[in-house]
C-alpha cells in the first residue's frame, strides 16, 4: 500500500473513531463512569447473546417439539419423544433395526471415521514434527509445505482430490500403467470411506504437526545434554525424555483432533456427498439433512441430535481444558 | 517399532549424513510431492482445453494441437504428421474427416486433396496454455457475482469482528467491574459450544431477523467470536496499565485511550485475528449452505460445490474456478507464512 492511501485509510479510521466519541459521552452521562466497561462490552455481548447464547437455550426448547413448522410458537410440544425416537432400537448392534436408522448409521460412520482419522493424523503429525525438529536444511520451507493445506477451503481440497480420483484421473492412469484395472474410487464403499479419511488427514495434519513441533521445541535442551553425558542411547532418550515431556501436548492434540473430527462435514460432503449410499454420511450431515435439506424439515429431531452432540463436545472440551491447565501448571 | 523410533530421534553426526538423515529427507521430499503435487496437477489441468481433459492417460503439461489458417478454408485447420505412405514425415492440415479417411491438404499447396487412413497420421502438438476455461467463467457464469459476495462477506465480517472483539477484550483486560467474571465465564462456555451444534435455532433467529438468504445473515452470527476476544485479551493483558494512567492524566477520554493507545499497541494480535477471520470467512461452507439458497447470493465456495454434479461434473470450468478460489489464500499464505505458522503454533487456533 502506498503512503498516500495509507494516510487516507488512517484518516477515515480516525474520523469514524471520533464520531463514536459522541455516543460514548452520551453513554457516560446516562450510566456514569462506573459502567464504562459495559460500553465496550455491549456490541460484542449483543451479538453474542443473539447468535450464541439464545440458540443454546432455544435448541433445548426445539428438541422437545415436533412438526415441520419453523416458528417455535406454532410447534407442538411432544416432550422427550424426539429422544426416544432416536434411541428406539431393537438391537443396538444393528442400525437397520432402529427407528432412526440413518442416525445410528451416521453415528457408527462418525465413530469409525474419527477413530481412523485421529489415529492416522496424530501418528503422521508426530513423525512429521519429530523430523522437522531435527537439524535439517530449509526447515521453514518444509514446515509450510505441510501446513499450507490447513489454509485451503474444504471445498477446494475436496475438488483437488476429486479431480485426481475421478474415473479418468491421475490415480487411475497410474494404476493402469502398472497393469491394473481402473477403480471407481469414490463409488466403491470401502475406497470412498478410505479417501474421505485420507483427504481430511491430508488437510489437517499440518496443523497438529505444528502444535507438536512447538511442544518439542519447548523441551529444555539441557535435559538432552545431560542424557548424552550419561551416554544414553537415542531410543532411550526418546522413550525416557521426549515422550514423557511431550505427553501433555499429545493429549491436547488428540482431544483437539477428536473435537474437530466429530464435527467433520465440509470436505467429506464436497468429496463424496455422503455416498455411496450412506457410507460416508457423518453426524453433522445427518443434522443438516434432517433439519434443512430434506422435506419435511424435521427441525425438532435435528435439534435433539445437536443437543446430544453438544453434550459430547462439552465433555471433551472440559477434559481438554483440565489437561491443558494441568500441563501449564506442572 | 523400536527401530522406527531410533530413526526419528537420532540427530545428525557432524561428519557425514547418517542414514536417519536419509530417511528424514526422503520423508520430507515425499511429503512435498504429496502436499504440492495435487495442487500443481489441478493448476496444470485448468489450462487444458475440454478435449485435452478427456485424454486418457492424461498429460502433465497442457499440450494443444496446432491449428493453422490456410487459404481457401474458413476456419483454422488442425495439423497432422503423416506416418506412412508417400507423404511420410510431412506435416499436413486436415480439412475434414470422412469415416476412417482423413482429407488432408498441404499448407503450401492448398488445392490438392490428399486422402489418408486416420491411423497413419498423428496430431502435431505444442505446449499451450488455454485460458478459455477462465474467460468462460466470466462470460457464461455469474463468477463476478460470487466473487463479490465472497469479498463482501470476508471484508465486512472481518472489520466487525476486529472492532467488537477488540472492544470487548479491552473491557475485559483493563477494567475491574461487577459482572466481569460472569462475562468471562460465558465466553469460555461459548468456546465449548461451536455453531455446528446450534444450527437449528440459529436458522430460526436468522430467519426471524429477516436475514435469511441475505449476506448479512452469513456475516452477523459469527462476529462475536469468543476465540477472537480471548486472543486479544491475552495480548492486551501484557500492555502496562501505566500507559493508560498517563493518558488519563492528560484528560484523554476512555474511548480515545482505546483507539489511540490500545489498538495501535495490540497490532500484532489484531493482525493474527485478521488473518484468522479472513480465512474463516473465505472458506466458510456449512452456514452459508443453510442461509443462502438464491444462486445470486452464492459465495464462491457454494458456487464451487453446486457446480459439481453428483455423477457428471463439468470439469473444465470447475478446475479454473477452483484455482481462482485458491489464489487469494495462497497469496496471503506465501507472504505471511512465517507469521501464520508461528502464530498458530503459539495460540493453537486455526
Amino acid at each position: 500500500m502506498s503512503t498516500m492511501s495509507k494516510t487516507k485509510v488512517f484518516f477515515l479510521f480516525s474520523a469514524v473513531m471520533r464520531l463514536v466519541e459522541f455516543p460514548f459521552r452520551l453513554f457516560l452521562k446516562c450510566f456514569g463512569m462506573r459502567n464504562v466497561a459495559w460500553f465496550f462490552l455491549a456490541p460484542n455481548l449483543i451479538f453474542f447473546g443473539i447468535f450464541s447464547l439464545l440458540p443454546v437455550i432455544l435448541n433445548i426448547a426445539y428438541s422437545l417439539t415436533g412438526g415441520s413448522e419453523i416458528l417455535l410458537n406454532d410447534r407442538t410440544y411432544i416432550g422427550a419423544d424426539n429422544f426416544s425416537d432416536l434411541l428406539q432400537c431393537e438391537d443396538y448392534m444393528d442400525p437397520n433395526s432402529c427407528k432412526e436408522d440413518l442416525f445410528w448409521r451416521s453415528l457408527s460412520n462418525t465413530t469409525i471415521f474419527v477413530f481412523l482419522q485421529v489415529g492416522m493424523m496424530v501418528g503422521f503429525a508426530l513423525i512429521t514434527a519429530l523430523i522437522l525438529n531435527r537439524k535439517i536444511v530449509a526447515r521453514g520451507f518444509f514446515r509450510s509445505v505441510f501446513f499450507f493445506p490447513v489454509m485451503l477451503s474444504p471445498v477446494v481440497v475436496a475438488l483437488i482430490w476429486k479431480w485426481i480420483l475421478q474415473r479418468n484421473g491421475l490415480l487411475n492412469a497410474g494404476i493402469e500403467y502398472f497393469g491394473y484395472e481402473k477403480i471407481l474410487w469414490l463409488l466403491e464403499r470401502n475406497w470412498a470411506f478410505f479417501w474421505s479419511v485420507f483427504v481430511s488427514v491430508w488437510m489437517h495434519m499440518g496443523f497438529y504437526a505444528l502444535i507438536i513441533l512447538a511442544g518439542l521445541q519447548a523441551i529444555p535442551k539441557d535435559v538432552y545434554e545431560a542424557a548424552r553425558m550419561d551416554a544414553a542411547r537415542p531410543f532411550v532418550i526418546f522413550r525416557r525424555i521426549t515422550l514423557p515431556l511431550l505427553m501433555p501436548t499429545m493429549t491436547v492434540v488428540m482431544l483437539l483432533a477428536l473435537i474437530k473430527g466429530v464435527q467433520t462435514f465440509d470436505e467429506v460432503y464436497a468429496l463424496t456427498g455422503g455416498g455411496p449410499g450412506t457410507t460416508t454420511t457423518f453426524i453433522i450431515q445427518y443434522i443438516y439433512e434432517t433439519g434443512f435439506a430434506g422435506s419435511p424439515r424435521l427441525l425438532g429431531l435435528a435439534a435433539a441430535v445437536s443437543l446430544l452432540l453438544a453434550c459430547a463436545l462439552i465433555i471433551l472440551t472440559t477434559i481438554q481444558f483440565i489437561v491443558k491447565k494441568r500441563s501449564a501448571n506442572g | 517399532m523400536a527401530r522406527l523410533m531410533l530413526f526419528l530421534t537420532r540427530t545428525r553426526g557432524v561428519k557425514r549424513l547418517h542414514w536417519t538423515d536419509w530417511f528424514s529427507y526422503s520423508y520430507l521430499f515425499l511429503g512435498v510431492l504429496l502436499m504440492f503435487g495435487p495442487v500443481v496437477w489441478m493448476v496444470m489441468s485448468s489450462f487444458k482445453t475440454e478435449t485435452q481433459l478427456m485424454e486418457f492417460p492424461p498429460n502433465f503439461l497442457p499440450y494443444g494441437q496446432i491449428e493453422r489458417k490456410i487459404e481457401g478454408f474458413e476456419n483454422p485447420l488442425p495439423l497432422f504428421l503423416v506416418k506412412k505412405g508417400d507423404y511420410q514425415g510431412k506435416i499436413l492440415a486436415q480439412s475434414r474427416r470422412v469415416g476412417i479417411l482423413s482429407h488432408l491438404v498441404d499448407p503450401d499447396d492448398p488445392d490438392t486433396l490428399i486422402k489418408i487412413n486416420v491411423r497413419d497420421r498423428e496430431p502435431v502438438k505444442e505446449f499451450s496454455l488455454s485460458l478459455d476455461n477462465y474467460s468462460e467463467l466470466f462470460e457464461r457464469f455469474k463468477f463476478t457475482t460470487y466473487l463479490w459476495n465472497s469479498i463482501f462477506i470476508t471484508v465486512v465480517a472481518t472489520l466487525i469482528t476486529l472492532l467488537t472483539c477488540s472492544m470487548a477484550a479491552f473491557a475485559l483486560s483493563k477494567y475491574k467491574f461487577k459482572g466481569k467474571l460472569p462475562a468471562l465465564a460465558l465466553i469460555v462456555g461459548a468456546l465449548m459450544v461451536p455453531h455446528t451444534v446450534t444450527l437449528v435455532p440459529l436458522f430460526l433467529i436468522t430467519k426471524s431477523l429477516g436475514l435469511f438468504n441475505s449476506l448479512w445473515g452469513v456475516i452477523l452470527p459469527a462476529v462475536a467470536s469468543p476465540t477472537g476476544v480471548f486472543l486479544l485479551r491475552q495480548y492486551m493483558l501484557t500492555i502496562p496499565d501505566e500507559i493508560l494512567d498517563a493518558a488519563r492524566m492528560d484528560k484523554a477520554s476512555e474511548w480515545k485511550i482505546y483507539w489511540r493507545i490500545i489498538l495501535p499497541l495490540s497490532m500484532p494480535a489484531l493482525a493474527v485475528l485478521c488473518i484468522l477471520s479472513v480465512m474463516w470467512r473465505w472458506n466458510d461452507f456449512l452456514w452459508p449452505l443453510i442461509v443462502l439458497f438464491d444462486s445470486d447470493k452464492f459465495t464462491l465456495q457454494l458456487a464451487l460445490n453446486s457446480f459439481q454434479g453428483q455423477h457428471d461434473t463439468q470439469w473444465s470450468n470447475l478446475l479454473a474456478m477452483t484455482v481462482l478460489v485458491l489464489i487469494p489464500i495462497a497469496t496471503v499464505f506465501s507472504f505471511l507464512q512465517k507469521y501464520i505458522t508461528t502464530g498458530t503454533a503459539s495460540s493453537g487456533i486455526k
